[in-house]
């Protein structure tokens, strides 16, 4: 109902908003091709108008098409939270002129993604404050996700090379009425309170911060570009590697994108493990996270506590996949095999090991002065704005906006139990930490309902020799099976040409895939959305004014992963 | 453009918060009293420790060692015929499969006419394989699986390239440290009647290596 764009926009000179229509067209969303110089125009009319309210710009992406004469295309992917719809935008570019408008004014949060477009496709965003490299080094030469990019090529960064952030203190503070002197300092990309890779240059006025940039890259492994190399199958060692606290949910989100293209759906018994599974990677998510938080102000008991369950559900997770941080669990299809006998009575021994450690924790935490001075009111943002930066999963229901992917667009079998998403007002430290306990509890939940509906019969991994490679035995002792298992090896699986964003509810936000096949056995081009980027690039705004410790509490609250973060 | 004043009520639409309400502090929070339970808690997880109440959480590695499943994806093994030679027939699928690209074969003609090829260099670099057991999975003749074995430590680059001796070495193919191989669902079975308790790991560990504690 809304690829009947044009009506709505009718102050716009014809032709600026097209639907994409025909047989070639995205089915999974509306698509509107979209005129470069009426983007702004679009998307302010689209957040502003009360009947759109596309108020979330939840990715932006390039793509390259070589034999295009429009080589490039910009894909803006808007969701609408009130409304519950997604929409993609295109602007086509040309090689000789790809430039395009800068979408900062309408959403925040396009500074980061169109400082990532630049750098892999070159896309030049007018009116942009800061347009440099964000994932590739300053020493770097042509744009790596250019189809024609030599992906062999190295670049060495020299010292002269090294960006060196100008930081310019507010104007409040020009006058040089504070008695203290301005100190720059910088932490990381190697340092224990960073929580990985990130480098943060702050301008301290006494232990105030004044002003502030991140520098992030420095885990960049060209994701996106090994992807379109490897076979759509091969490509799920690589997602374990994106949030890798929580990697089962990559798969998920990767496995049924792909299942989406194909037109298949896993058993229902790959579904009930792939929903227990994902759950229980929430919870270990959210207790790394807590867990380091406190370990970062001084409250390293609860470390202890928290990670006892991280340890036991991977020790699950192992006994299902064989490994315990880069699990690789999922199949395009199903399963990497069949549950193992005692995965319920694991299942229930985990259900009885983790309340007590959780309520141990909050006894400690939740009414504690010490952690309540430390985080109440801390980089403390409002949902409008955090919305406005692009920010979803649990840092924006703490934030008193109730978006979960999983109740507004349910999978697996999110719709089959009762739970709730829990909400809090403050969007500070404080209620960033709390939503994550509660949801702790819902996930618990979540998996004491599914594990009393029972596991369904049947496999685990589709019956389709074209997508799931046969039983061993049927390999070894039939000739047909044998030779789907040689073309599947080896040619991959044939995924049907065509686009779609498939999304699931990671343990940060909301992690989608925007997957291009061009029929071939190989991706055309991956995109991940990952849902900590939007979020780290409004760090520095969030810190700027606050003491560089309470930086620290921000940074473990905001629950960055460098695997995400930078691909 | 006019703003259609039916638009703010479709269902579900609302406005997001344009200001935090941060959580505000009781009078008992003010003056520390919650710390009290707090303190509660540690002291019960204190003496819980300190008269072994309770299980410890922690094992010592490399005493102790959890007890893996027998999936556990490690250490890759190259399986041999009965009379000792190489199970593999060299087909290339082990490497076409991995993402990694981390395993280098080198084929040869085989004597045996029934075999027909065979790998004269077959070598893995353990610093590039991503233990994902993709090999294994694409294997048609269950010539690699992998075993339980997670000690892989090198002084060199160059060491950690393995070729077939290291690939085949006996100790590997000790029954009870197999790893992740072409799905045996009896095998399943079996583990879940030996270790009654499976999921308790810890335990297990504590319980195999306590009598070596008890000899020091």
């Amino acid at each position: 109902m809304i690829a009947e764009a044009p009506p709505l926009l009718d102050r716009l000179p014809a032709g600026a908003v097209v639907a994409q229509e025909g047989p070639d067209a995205p089915t999974d969303q509306p698509t509107w091709i979209v005129r470069r110089d009426s983007l702004v125009d679009v998307l302010r009319e689209l957040k502003e108008n009360p009947r759109q309210r596309f108020d979330l710009l939840l990715d932006l992406c390039g793509v390259d098409y070589p034999d295009r004469e429009e080589r490039f295309e910009a894909v803006y992917h808007l969701y609408s939270i009130p409304r519950g719809e997604r929409l993609r935008l295109k602007v086509r570019l040309t090689e000789a002129d790809p430039v395009l408008p800068s979408a900062i004014p309408v959403h925040k949060g396009a500074d980061w993604f169109e400082r990532e477009a630049y750098d892999l496709f070159g896309f030049q965003f007018t009116g942009h404050p800061n347009l440099r490299r964000i994932l590739t080094h300053d020493g770097f030469q042509g744009h790596a996700l250019r189809k024609d990019y030599d992906s062999a090529r190295r670049w060495i960064l020299t010292e002269e090379n090294i960006y060196q952030p100008k930081l310019v203190a507010p104007r409040s503070l020009e006058n040089g009425d504070s008695m203290f002197e301005r100190m720059t300092v910088n932490i990381g990309p190697s340092h224990p309170a960073m929580h990985g890779t990130f480098r943060l240059i702050a301008m301290l006025d006494g232990e105030t911060i004044v002003a502030s940039e991140v520098e992030i890259g420095y885990l960049h492994r060209c994701f996106e570009k090994m992807a379109e190399t490897h076979t759509w199958q091969q490509v799920i060692p690589y997602t374990d590697r994106l949030n890798y606290c929580s990697s089962f949910i990559n798969n998920v989100g990767y496995c049924r994108t792909v299942e989406q293209m194909l037109g298949i759906e896993a058993p229902p018994r790959a579904v009930w493990a792939r929903t227990i599974l994902s759950e229980f990677s929430r919870i270990m998510d959210h207790c790394v996270c807590n867990g380091a938080t406190l370990v970062d102000l001084g409250a390293l008991t609860n470390f202890w506590y928290l990670f006892q369950p991280r340890e036991e559900i991977y020790s699950l997770l192992e006994s299902v996949t064989g490994a315990r941080l880069t699990v690789s669990g999922c199949r395009i299809g199903g399963l990497i095999a069949e549950l193992p006998p005692d995965f319920i009575a694991r299942c229930e021994h985990l259900l009885e090991f983790i309340p007590p450690l959780v309520d141990d924790v909050e006894k400690l935490i939740h009414k504690n002065r010490i952690f309540m001075d430390r985080s109440v009111g801390i980089a403390a943002i409002a949902g409008e704005e955090a919305v406005n930066w692009g920010w979803t999963g649990p840092c924006l229901r703490a934030s008193g906006v109730a978006y979960d992917v999983r109740k507004a667009h349910p999978y697996d079998l999110y719709d089959k139990v009762e739970w709730e998403v829990p909400v809090l007002l403050g969007g500070d430290v404080y209620d960033r930490f709390k939503v994550r306990m509660l949801e702790i509890r819902q996930s618990l939940r979540i998996i004491r309902q599914l594990l009393d509906r029972g596991m369904p019969a049947g496999r685990t991994i589709i019956d389709d020799p074209h997508v799931a490679l046969p039983p061993k035995d049927a390999c070894y002792n039939q000739m047909e099976s044998m030779i789907y298992h040689f073309k599947l090896i080896m040619d991959g699986i044939q995924v049907p040409p065509g686009e779609r964003y498939g999304m699931v509810e990671g343990a940060n936000g909301e992690l989608g895939f925007y997957c291009i096949s061009d029929g071939g056995g190989k991706p055309y081009r991956i995109k991940v959305r990952p849902p900590c980027f939007p979020i780290f690039s409004t760090f520095s705004t969030l810190v700027n004014g606050h003491t560089l410790s309470d930086a620290i509490a921000t940074l473990g609250g905001l629950n960055v992963i460098a695997g995400e973060l930078e691909r | 453009m006019s703003v259609a004043p039916n638009a703010l009520k479709l269902p579900g639409i609302q406005e997001h918060p344009k200001t935090t309400e941060p959580r505000r502090m009781t009078i008992a929070e003010r003056l520390y009293l919650p710390l009290l339970s707090g303190l509660g808690v540690t002291i019960r997880h204190m003496f819980a420790n300190l008269f072994g109440l309770r299980k410890r959480v922690t094992i010592q590695y490399p005493e102790e060692r959890r007890e893996y499943s027998h999936r556990y994806r490690g250490h890759h093994i190259l399986t041999s015929r009965p009379d000792g030679s190489v199970r593999c027939v060299a087909c290339f699928l082990c490497a076409t499969a991995c993402p990694a690209e981390c395993i280098h074969i080198e084929a040869a003609e085989h004597p045996d006419v029934n075999i027909e090829k065979y790998p004269v260099v077959y070598e893995i670099d353990m610093l590039r394989c991503v233990f994902c057991g993709y090999c294994v999975d694409a294997c048609p003749e269950d010539a690699i699986i992998m075993s339980n074995n997670y000690d892989m430590a090198y002084y060199s680059r160059e060491q950690s390239i393995v070729g077939k001796s290291d690939l085949m070495k006996p100790f590997t193919v000790d029954p009870g440290r197999l790893g992740y191989r072409p799905y045996y669902p009896e095998e399943d079975e079996k583990r879940s009647q030996t270790s009654s308790q499976g999921f308790d790991l810890v335990g297990a560990a504590r319980a195999k290596s306590a009598p070596a504690t008890v000899a020091h």
